[in-house]
């Protein structure tokens, strides 16, 4: 499915917005969204939800055969997929540039920065060492996939547990969790990607963007930072220019952001750490009645209307009162009547296209009839009740009886009156027809 | 597993380079006939040819073409005989689809694409020999060749990449030095006016780092700028001679 385009007004709503450094969800420039960690019922999986983003993470692990230039460190694998779930425009199957961007990200920012002691994967040097693969799915688009995605990925790795291996000679037995407690992986570090969203050539920064925001951007440039103010990766996209200055002083936002996320981090891991060892409940399944997971909540927005009724008194006294519409119908022969004048008709002498004028003209005047204010006068009102006995015969088809337009020659036929109703009309056109209907006779 | 020094005691590189000195740059333009702008570079042992087609008629689907600028179509590829043991597939594996991407959106930036509304501009990228820097040569040789078409730009744009060897920066690695591991950015840069085409930065890098090493690759970035001024000065000087006053 193609995605909606994203309206030109809208567009330019959105700039404007964020020259005046507002952004539509109320945040700061350089503010991020609520993030929110939730462990399932086995170890490494879990869902980040980065506002309305939402990625689900899950860790598995198998024992392979290495590479045979690295015999004694572990593989690690890691894919992003970008389900049909999250957003109107992805479609299943099909390698788009963002996937292919978003997947080289995420195996940069853990992959390269050897985040994972890799070594400690081995078991039998060069025969078979474990296998992880870290899989992670886009559940809800609202803008900012990468960011969301490393939290969860390295949220997940943090959370794993692998069986336990014990190596006897030739031998190897593989223990089942319920023999021995599951090992975790050792991590080194935890790198986050910061996203920096660009507009107007590099002269407004937001952190943090949303998917509105992101269609308005011109560049992005993701850092991926641990809390050590260790630089993981630097990415920017997009075809924007930057500035040595610019890069330097995101690298500084970013320290600050990711010493704020990784705390978050650390506290989610220790709170199931806790649920799990006093038996408590844990898992997706604990979420459903709090309404985490599976419910889609409205937070409802204070708005402050303390002083808004003096605000409106003020505008409205300072404005100028609306300027009455007075509807002034042009006659041109008995029956027809005019309001407001239309253009010249530059299409020539064609009968064809007269007669569609008039007919045009016709229902012009009877929709204006319809909206005008009825106006009392007295002498239309002995006129009207005679009319009210007569039957409406309301013709269906417009082309019948048109007469062609000609001022002063032929009198219209009562088409006009039939397609009118009584209580509808305005008394003054009504009148000015009655008044030449009765000139006519 | 010790890593090999990078920077002996003395501060020459493993092979026998200054921190901040560049490799050896070989460079020819109009390597073919046939392509509207070709170029051949070598950076050291990296060896990279770039093939320019265009500006010319929207090829497959005239649907995407742009109302209002050029589109710029990259494809990067490294041969099968280019690195140490053999290449199984030359393109289409993710690395080299995010480094066509990459090179699109550089050239993208820096082609004046508005002068040339609803056609299409193909920029080949192949890697003869990789021996370190190979996106980097890759896009000088691209600026190149888009010269060598007379494809109007804003600048030229130069790639270097730079890594950290304990506190001293380096400039323009080869491949020994990137496998050590150690962080390696690559910069693609406008020099006349300093803007930062692209910037990607791999594996581990302290923040306060970060300044000298961008320091060293827009440095080194500037020097490359000057060779291949000086390569196509040379090159119209010739062309010119061939044409005739």
């Amino acid at each position: 499915m193609k995605a909606t385009p994203l309206s030109n007004c809208e567009r330019r709503f959105l700039l404007r917005a964020i020259e005046e450094r507002k952004r539509l969800d109320g945040r700061q420039c350089y503010d991020y969204r609520n993030v929110r960690i939730s462990f399932g019922a086995d170890y490494g999986c879990c869902i980040v939800e980065l506002g309305k983003t939402r990625v689900l993470a899950q860790v598995s692990c198998e024992l392979v055969p290495p590479k045979p230039n690295r015999p004694t460190e572990g593989i690690l694998f890691f894919n992003l997929e970008l389900s049909p779930m999250a957003a109107p425009g992805f479609e299943p199957g099909r390698q788009s540039e963002l996937l292919v961007k978003l997947n080289r990200l995420i195996e940069r920012c853990l992959r390269n920065s050897r985040c994972i002691d890799t070594e400690s994967l081995c078991v039998v040097a060069g025969e078979k060492v474990w296998q992880i693969r870290l899989d992670l799915h886009l559940l809800n688009h609202d803008g900012n996939i990468i960011d969301a995605a490393s939290i969860a990925g390295i949220v997940a790795l943090c959370h794993f547990r692998r069986p336990d291996v014990s190596v006897q000679g030739e031998e190897v037995t593989v223990y089942a969790p319920e023999e021995r407690d599951p090992v975790p992986l050792s991590i080194h570090h935890m790198p986050i990607c910061v996203s920096f969203a660009f507009f107007q050539q590099g002269t407004y920064l937001l952190v943090d963007p949303s998917e509105r925001e992101e269609r308005v951007m011109d560049g992005l440039l993701v850092i991926a930072m641990n809390k050590h103010r260790e630089i993981c990766t630097i990415q920017s996209s997009g075809g924007i220019m930057l500035v040595k200055d610019q890069v330097l002083r995101c690298s500084k936002i970013t320290a600050v952001k990711v010493a704020e996320i990784t705390e978050l981090i650390q506290k989610a891991l220790e709170n199931d750490q806790k649920v799990r060892k006093e038996g408590g409940k844990f898992g997706f399944a604990e979420s459903i009645p709090n309404q985490k997971i599976t419910a889609f909540k409205m937070e409802s927005a204070a708005v402050n209307t303390n002083n808004v009724e003096e605000q409106a008194e003020e505008i409205i006294t300072k404005a100028d009162p609306p300027s009455e519409v007075f509807a002034k119908p042009i006659l041109h022969t008995p029956g027809t009547a005019q309001i407001g004048e239309g253009i010249e008709n530059s299409w020539g002498d064609l009968e064809e296209s007269e007669r569609e004028e008039a007919a045009e003209e016709e229902s012009e005047s009877e929709a204006a009839a319809f909206e005008c204010q009825t106006v009392e006068t007295e002498d239309t009102s002995t006129m009207k009740e005679t009319k009210k006995d007569e039957p409406i015969v309301l013709s269906d088809s417009e082309e019948e009886e048109v007469v062609i337009l000609e001022p002063q020659e032929l009198p219209r036929k009562t088409r006009t009156q039939t397609n009118l109703k009584q209580e509808n009309t305005s008394k003054k056109a009504f009148t000015k027809r009655r008044r030449k209907k009765r000139a006519a006779y | 597993m010790a890593a090999p020094e990078l920077l002996s005691d003395e501060g020459y590189r493993a092979d026998g380079r200054r921190p901040a000195e560049l490799r050896k740059i070989r460079a020819r333009m109009g390597v073919f006939a046939q392509a509207d702008g070709s170029a051949y570079i070598e950076q050291g042992n990296t060896k990279a040819l770039a093939v320019v087609y265009g500006p010319h008629e929207m090829r497959g689907s005239r649907s995407k073409a742009l109302p209002d600028r050029a589109l710029v179509n990259c494809q990067y590829s490294v041969a099968t005989f280019g690195t140490g043991e053999r290449r199984r597939r030359p393109r289409g594996d993710r690395q080299t689809g995010e480094l066509a991407l990459q090179l699109q959106q550089t050239f993208e930036a820096a082609i004046l694409t508005q002068l040339h509304p609803r056609s299409q501009i193909d920029i080949y990228v192949q890697i003869l020999q990789a021996d370190g820097g190979n996106y980097c040569a890759g896009v000088n040789a691209a600026t190149l060749a888009v010269m060598d078409a007379g494809i109007p730009m804003r600048d030229y744009v130069c790639a270097c990449s730079a890594g950290l060897a304990e506190d001293t920066p380096l400039a323009d690695l080869s491949s020994p030095e990137e496998a050590v591991g150690g962080p390696r950015l690559v910069l693609a840069l406008l020099p006349a006016s300093g803007q930062i085409a692209l910037l990607q930065l791999s594996a581990r890098l302290h923040q306060e780092r970060l300044e000298a090493v961008l320091e060293a690759a827009g440095q080194a970035c500037r020097a490359l700028h000057a060779v291949l001024d000086r390569v196509v000065r040379e090159r119209l000087r010739e062309v010119t001679a061939l044409l005739g006053d």
